[in-house]
């Protein structure tokens, strides 16, 4: 387990520190020039001296040879320290930090929720013996993928909040406003452990002990939710894994159409401006969550499934 | 003033639709009973398009961070939006010198700062040393203060500006949010730690809080008594509260206003503005001073820098198509090289119609004949022009596309490069196009010698000695009228000689429940809150 421990987290400091010289890599190759998008952020037009941007790259270190502000950002990263945004002077780590909560609240919530959603359908579709019911069920999740969060979201806001009052359409203040983003972030996440889940269980359903339990006089439904349930699990969790950095891109649509704070909004805001060094904050902070929910996940694997030790899992 | 922030998710017009229908089930301004006289009391909330980022008034460049900046600080002058005449505010009076490069301003007595601190002499020079000290973080601030060589304290009340040369616009510049004073504690901090915060002025509001990303919030200054000039009301604000609200979709602004869940909202685009106002929601316009938005020659280019061929574009172009087909009624034609509302405007709109064959005979002059796909050539060469452009206007594709048909009637073939700002700002000072698309928002007229001088940046390659004589003297004229003359002249020979095609003017649209009065726009189209009320 230690050693098994400790070969993970070597992984992930091998990811986040990729991540970290992928985005420096991709942010430096862009064609923009951040000073440029600074001096025109008036919304205008405007004409700006060369002497001007000239001024503001030095004052960003952004006149040094790549490999040094590299190597001084990479120094900087180790300590946590990603430097100031462009934009808004602030300390990048106290943007992401104040921004967290509210993301941390909307992304949980997405998650909670898509697990319900998910798992409901997938278990009453493969349970229920009304066909059409079976068909509607296993219908839901390719609509729920392919529905566009933005329009989703929208529509919802237009319907529960425009007409009918019941919630307010943009902020983070109370329960109320976190409704709507909550369900419009949770539908395509939970579209697809929906659709993971019906076809493990499905298969699962089809193996010979579920007969032979049957067999030996198991009610059907204790078959199919304690044996069934329980084996047909490991699919969709690896899946959530993988959901949970979804989450987290999504966020940036919910966040923007509800006009809620959070991360998502800090990154549409510095991706557009080129804010580099908030974009590298949330590459790293990006891999990092990745990098912890999979952990997560492994770590669940032997409690679901003692067939899975840890020690196996590092060969995988 | 849209940026290219806010339309990375594109406004669907089935939901925008939806909105407008939907919002006409509710009426948000139903419960105007209390009463049709300005009284003190409420708050307001205002939707923003975008974060403001910074909301220091000497630093702030969009928009969205000027409405909240503008009502935390006082100017020494006020601009009458009107007539465009310099009005007393902190100042009450000033002495311009003959070569307008010395100023001299009284201050008002007994105006104080939110910490208590007097708003006089010493206060107006830390604050112009400070702007200085910005440097490019305050891109306004540096080039008003442009030859800026030193503020003296002459007594209490009197401070005398000095310049290296004649700076005939910062008179006018005193006016902006820019040069706006802010208490000494705010101005020795650094440029990143007054963004959010520990920002002082002397202004109708106090700020109260800024979370980015999410609102600003100020509130009355009790006890303010040194408004400019222009206002009615003398006394503090009406106004208890006063929130700014992000609200970056413009669907979600749109019916937040339609569902009175905001008071008012900015960047209303062209085409939510037929549904508001049949909805009942009135609309509040101004044109933005400054340059319209149009074509910029470089003249350095092969093409271009023939005179015929610009004064055949200039004829070439229908902008009355381009605002009806592309825009709304809240938009105009421009009619000369200026916004209508800049100060020193001219209207010359009688050089600026659409005139194909006139074009046609220009460049038939110029030796560009029609050839067999319609497109002219000369030498075998053809009449291409690159055009570059930035998205921080929703509808400049749409309008650049149409203006691309209306010059290739005339046998002109257009490429269009589009680009972030930034990218723009690089790829002008790169010089590899034939016309930059774009606008300034500046309300005095000297935005033509930045734009045109060759003696200043002149990214457009010019070499007109007539023009700069005209703009030198339009910058040293310290009389009114004589500076209108030049400025007249000035804009006459940017249009003649094509070294600008101005298509139409950039509009400020707000969209208003009926509970919002006597909400206005100051000189510069940028918002006054100090007299609005709520009934």
């Amino acid at each position: 387990m230690r050693r098994y421990l400790a070969g993970r987290l070597l992984q992930a400091v091998f990811v986040l520190w990729a991540a970290f010289t992928l985005s420096f890599a991709v942010l430096y190759l862009l064609p923009g020039d951040p000073v440029s998008i600074m001096a025109g952020g008036a919304g205008d037009t405007n004409d700006v001296s060369p002497e001007q941007l000239a001024e503001l790259r030095r004052t960003y270190g952004l006149d040094k040879p790549v490999l040094e502000q590299y190597g001084t950002q990479l120094r900087h990263a180790l300590r946590g320290d990603f430097g100031i945004s462009v934009q808004s002077g602030d300390k990048v780590g106290h943007m992401i930090g104040t921004a967290l909560p509210a993301t941390l609240q909307l992304t949980s919530g997405a998650l909670v929720l898509a697990l319900v959603l998910g798992a409901g359908t997938a278990l009453l579709a493969t349970y229920t013996r009304w066909r059409w019911l079976r068909q509607l069920l296993l219908s839901l999740p390719a609509l729920g993928v392919s529905a566009p969060t933005f329009l989703v979201g929208l529509v919802l806001v237009q319907i529960v909040s425009f007409r009918w009052g019941l919630v307010p359409a943009f902020g983070n203040e109370g329960f109320g406003s976190l409704v709507l983003p909550v369900i419009t972030l949770s539908l395509p996440t939970g579209a697809v452990l929906a659709q993971v889940f019906a076809k493990s269980l499905r298969t699962t359903l089809a193996e010979p002990y579920v007969e032979t339990a049957l067999a030996k006089g198991a009610s059907r439904a204790r078959v199919h939710f304690r044996h069934a349930t329980r084996n047909a699990a490991i699919p969709p969790l690896t899946v959530v894994g993988v959901l949970v950095g979804n989450l987290l891109a999504g966020s940036v649509v919910v966040e923007t159409v509800f006009s809620r704070t959070g991360v998502g909004r800090i990154t549409a805001t510095a991706v557009s401006a080129q804010d580099i060094p908030v974009v590298q904050g949330l590459v790293v902070f990006g891999a990092l969550v990745f990098v912890l929910a999979n952990l997560a996940v492994d770590l669940l694997y032997p409690l679901i499934d003692p067939r899975i030790t840890t020690s196996a899992a590092v060969a995988r | 003033m849209s940026d290219p922030r806010r339309r990375a998710l594109p406004s669907l017009a089935a939901v925008t639709v939806l909105s407008l229908a939907l919002g006409a089930c509710s009426s948000s301004g139903a419960d105007s009973a209390g009463g049709s006289a300005p009284h003190s009391g409420g708050h307001l909330t205002f939707a923003l398009a975008s974060d403001p980022i910074c909301v220091d008034p000497q630093q702030a460049g969009n928009n969205d961070a000027i409405y909240p900046a503008r009502q935390i600080v006082d100017s020494l002058t006020d601009q009458d939006p009107k007539t465009g005449k310099i009005v007393p505010w902190l100042a009450t009076s000033w002495k311009v010198s003959e070569d307008a490069s010395v100023f001299t301003f009284t201050l008002r007595k007994g105006a104080t700062f939110s910490d208590g601190t007097p708003v006089n002499a010493r206060a107006v020079k830390s604050n112009f040393d400070g702007i200085v000290k910005l440097g490019a973080k305050s891109v306004l601030g540096s080039s008003y203060l442009a030859g800026y060589k030193s503020t003296t304290v002459i007594d209490d009340h009197t401070a005398k500006v000095t310049f290296d040369s004649p700076n005939a616009q910062f008179l006018q510049a005193t006016s902006t949010f820019t040069l706006g004073l802010l208490a000494e504690s705010t101005v020795k901090l650094p440029a990143e730690k007054r963004c959010t915060d520990n920002l002082i002025g002397s202004g109708p509001f106090t700020l109260d809080g800024y979370t980015p990303n999410k609102s600003v919030e100020e509130r009355r200054r009790p006890g303010y008594s040194w408004g400019s000039s222009l206002w009615k009301r003398k006394g503090p604000a009406y106004l208890d509260r006063l929130t700014f609200k992000v609200i970056p979709e413009s669907g979600v602004r749109t019916g937040s206003l339609q569902s009175g869940q905001v008071d008012a909202i900015g960047g209303v685009a062209p085409q939510d503005e037929a549904g508001l106002k049949s909805t009942g929601f009135p609309l509040k316009s101004r044109a933005n001073p400054g340059l319209p938005f149009g074509l910029t020659t470089n003249a350095a280019r092969p093409i271009t820098k023939d005179l015929k061929v610009r004064q055949a574009i200039q004829k070439a172009i229908d902008r009355q198509e381009v605002v009806d087909t592309v825009l709304s009624d809240s938009y105009r034609p421009a009619t000369s090289s200026l916004a209508s509302t800049t100060s020193g405007y001219k209207d010359l709109s009688d050089r600026l119609g659409h005139d194909p064959a006139g074009a046609g005979k220009l460049l038939d002059e110029a030796g560009w004949r029609t050839g067999p796909d319609g497109i002219r050539t000369k030498g075998g060469k053809k009449l291409a022009l690159k055009i570059i452009w930035a998205s921080n206007f929703g509808p400049n594709q749409t309008a650049l596309e149409l203006i691309q048909q209306q010059l290739k009637k005339t046998g002109i073939q257009v490429t269009l490069q589009s680009s972030t700002i930034g990218d723009y700002v690089a790829l002008r000072q790169k010089g590899d196009y034939d016309f930059a698309w774009g606008n300034t928002t500046r309300v005095d007229p000297d935005i033509l010698r930045t734009g045109y001088s060759s003696k200043l940046l002149n990214l457009g390659h010019l070499s007109d000695h007539a023009l700069d004589s005209v703009l030198d003297k339009e910058a040293s004229a310290s009389d009114p009228a004589e500076r209108a003359a030049h400025v007249a002249e000035a804009q006459q020979i940017v249009l003649d000689k094509g070294y600008q095609i101005p298509v139409f003017e950039l509009t400020t649209v707000l969209g208003l429940s009926k509970k919002v009065h006597d909400l206005d726009f100051e000189a510069s189209s940028r918002l006054q809150f100090h007299e609005t009320w709520l009934s």
